[in-house]
């Protein structure tokens, strides 16, 4: 074994932010220097904001250094090779002060047990870390029944978005009489601003592999797909590789550890729709079809994949089962809530200063997750809003921040938790703006069966875009409302009845903002071009030019060393001059 | 027309297979870079779904072109983090780099095709893009261009 081992967080997120120009470069200067160290890609440990990242450990040390550059591997390398291990670009060790000690001190890791923190193409390294352990007492201590009974005594709730008990649904799909049953990982994470499916799926894929192998154990079923979107192209080739080493290892397949349960497993790339995030969508997709929803009941767990009962749980639910198995349902109803069990998975992303995913305890407040954990925010700009849950959740105010994240809760607010992704938006996000955005990401993604989704959401869109350009009535905000109601009750599937929360919740929270585009034809954020104007400060103009050259519409004008000009009627908005500016003499209106 | 041996070779490898069109779709999508008109009438032919079938899901799912794309895919990412980190500026820079106007998706010289996405789920790195299989994050208007130069023929 190599005296130093260095694992790089090679997850997407760590790609993007140049961790493959890192690992080569460890590779290069180990082989030139001759050093006894050996390299390779773990997940992503949810640091993101500090990527890219390596853990680098000796007999004696043992340091995750961030933020880094190709320079920064020789010095660390050899300061490992010194035992004396590098203070300098350090972010979390048990050894010296670095800036992230306590992050993940402050976290529960349940279903991010292993990411960042196992090679997520090794199945050995998975089994070190008492992989498929679960599965093999599932198989040979327990029944079917002590396995659901288990599942339902921990509490656990399906964590996709609507939060139905895991147990439950098993059960239902178990009581079925069928000569077939199928199981479905739903990992088509399809929310903007989610991306915890994406790291478990990358960073950790045998957990989602055994944890539904124990799932078609309990509810009977031999066949089940994973499906996955194929805007994930590292998690599909991570799944595809997971899966060649279970069945060649002998926990996918059939007589699975010698027992007579045989489970055989396919990934399904998705195509690129959201709404097959619903599940007889899903199912629909599967099939070969387009992802239409179709009227429930029947239930999946009734006539699901070709008419027969199906189970689908979302990557994050499956990825807690192996973990309650092994530890039992006591130890994971520690935590959480009364109703709401575990931990959550959340992915702050927005004006945040540390960016990444984050688990936790179900029950925290949004202070606690974006303040405490999350470091507030990125810039001097104040807090506004956080947007919870993607397009069928909303935007929940600063007044709100010490509000409960659970599942009820979150929802008394009009938000959802759904997948758990936390936009954190800041003074400058304006709430038309983000309505706007969530709605016309539903209203193209709407699958057109239902009237009000397909042409509700359409007006209320239109009608928004009005608001924005500064042409709105204040009986806009009535059709608004009255809308939002018609296209909730009259809507089949999730989509179309959530479709609304953005506008509700915006229009509850900052009505005043409404009104200020409607009445004051202002956008407060300065953000709706529409709104804006463009003006050059004469005290502050030193004549440089620069605006001029970079108008791509030749709508400034001026002498070289005198205070330029901009022709309003010529103005697109389009903020060129704004960012070029380099004395501040643009001013924003 | 003749297809090439890889296109049979995907009916041979997913015939008899339950709800085998998508895959089918994909892999020949993979090979010719979009879906032809030729390549949906044979795929009925090989699979006796209908063609208004099957056009029916090309035009359902975001990912199925039925247009021949760039060299390159250049998806901009216009999810709720890069939403807020002013993606529309990152595009627009695309744009003006790649001579596009809003209603174009591929340059004259077949070198590039822009797509706006969902969620590329590089939020912590907002705004993001993805050209082929690359990701590239903490993008500025400037940045952006000079990454495409690196493509650049």
């Amino acid at each position: 074994m190599s005296k130093i081992k260095i694992k790089v967080g090679m997850a997407s997120c760590g790609r993007a932010a140049g961790a493959d120009k890192i690992y080569k470069k460890i590779e290069s200067y180990i082989k030139e220097k001759n050093i006894d160290a050996s390299v390779e890609e773990t997940g992503c440990i949810g640091m993101c904001f500090r990527e890219p990242i390596f853990e680098i450990s000796s007999k004696n040390h043992k340091v995750i250094y961030g933020d880094l550059e190709e320079i920064d591997v020789p010095k660390i390398i050899d300061s490992f090779v010194d035992e004396n291990p590098l203070q300098e670009k350090a972010i979390l060790t048990n050894e010296f002060d670095a800036p992230e000690n306590k992050n993940l001190a402050t976290q529960t890791r349940i279903v991010l047990r292993n990411c960042g923190i196992i090679n997520p193409e090794s199945i050995e390294d998975y089994m070190e870390n008492a992989g498929y352990k679960s599965l093999e007492k599932a198989l040979k201590n327990m029944t079917r029944e002590e396995v659901i009974a288990e599942i339902k005594a921990s509490g656990l709730r399906g964590r996709g978005g609507a939060g139905f008990p895991t147990g439950l649904k098993w059960e239902f799909a178990y009581k079925e009489k069928s000569d077939k049953k199928y199981i479905v990982c739903n990992a088509d994470e399809g929310d903007p601003g989610a991306f915890m499916d994406r790291s478990v799926l990358e960073g950790d894929p045998h957990s989602i592999l055994e944890g539904m192998a124990i799932g078609a154990y309990a509810i009977g079923a031999d066949e089940g797909y994973v499906y996955c979107r194929a805007e994930y192209p590292l998690a599909v080739k991570r799944i595809n590789i997971a899966i060649k080493a279970a069945e060649a290892k002998g926990f996918l397949g059939d007589n699975i550890l010698g027992t007579d349960f045989s489970f055989h497993l396919k990934l399904k790339e998705g195509a690129g729709a959201f709404v097959c995030g619903e599940e007889t969508a899903l199912i629909a997709s599967i099939e070969g079809k387009r992802g239409m929803p179709r009227i429930r009941p029947p239930f999946p767990a009734q006539s699901g994949i070709w008419g027969k009962p199906t189970n689908i749980n979302n990557v994050e639910t499956f990825a807690n089962i192996a973990w309650i198995i092994k530890n039992g349902a006591n130890e994971f109803s520690k935590y959480g809530t009364e109703k709401s069990k575990g931990t959550k998975v959340f992915a702050l992303a927005g004006k945040i200063k540390k960016s990444g995913l984050v688990e936790v305890p179900i029950g925290m407040t949004l202070r606690e997750v974006i303040f405490d954990i999350g470091g507030g925010m990125k810039t001097e700009k104040d807090f506004k809003a956080v947007q919870l849950g993607g397009p069928s959740g909303g935007c929940i105010p600063k007044e709100l921040l010490d509000t409960k994240i659970d599942y009820d809760t979150i929802q008394a607010t009009g938000a959802i938790m759904g997948s758990g992704g936390m936009v954190v938006m800041d003074e400058s996000t304006c709430m038309i703006d983000v309505a706007k955005f969530f709605l016309s990401f539903v209203q193209s993604e709407s699958c057109g069966k239902c009237t009000f989704c397909r042409i509700g959401s359409k007006r209320m869109l239109e009608i928004l875009d009005k608001i924005s350009k500064g042409e709105g009535e204040m009986e806009d905000i009535n059709t608004l409302k009255e809308l939002a109601v018609k296209v909730k009750d009259s809507s089949l599937c999730g989509l179309g009845q959530t479709a609304p929360n953005p506008v509700l919740t915006t229009l509850k929270y900052f009505e005043d903002e409404y009104i200020a585009h409607i009445k004051d034809k202002k956008c407060p954020a300065g953000v709706c071009t529409n709104l804006l104007t463009y003006e050059i400060q004469p005290d502050r103009c030193v004549g440089c030019g620069m605006c001029a050259k970079v108008c791509p519409v030749d709508a400034i004008s001026g002498e070289i060393k005198k205070v330029f000009e901009i022709d309003q009627s010529k103005c697109i908005k389009c903020g060129a001059c704004f960012n070029t500016c380099k004395f501040n003499a643009i001013e924003k209106k | 027309m003749k297809f090439p041996n890889e296109i049979e070779e995907v009916f041979t490898k997913y015939e008899n297979q339950k709800g085998n069109l998508i895959p089918i779709m994909q892999s020949i999508q993979e090979i010719e870079g979009y879906l032809s008109k030729e390549s949906i009438k044979l795929i009925s032919n090989k699979t006796g779904i209908s063609i208004s079938e099957i056009y029916g899901v090309a035009t359902f799912y975001s990912l199925f072109r039925l247009k021949p794309q760039g060299k390159h895919v250049i998806r901009v990412c216009q999810g709720t983090a890069c939403h807020v980190g002013n993606s529309k500026d990152i595009l627009r820079a695309v744009r003006e780099k790649l001579n596009l106007t809003e209603m174009e998706e591929t340059t004259a010289d077949n070198e590039f095709t822009i797509m706006e996405v969902a969620c590329l789920g590089c939020c912590s790195l907002s705004p993001v893009i993805m050209i082929d299989d690359t990701t590239y994050g903490k993008l500025t208007p400037n940045s952006v261009k000079k990454i495409i130069n690196n493509y650049d023929k």
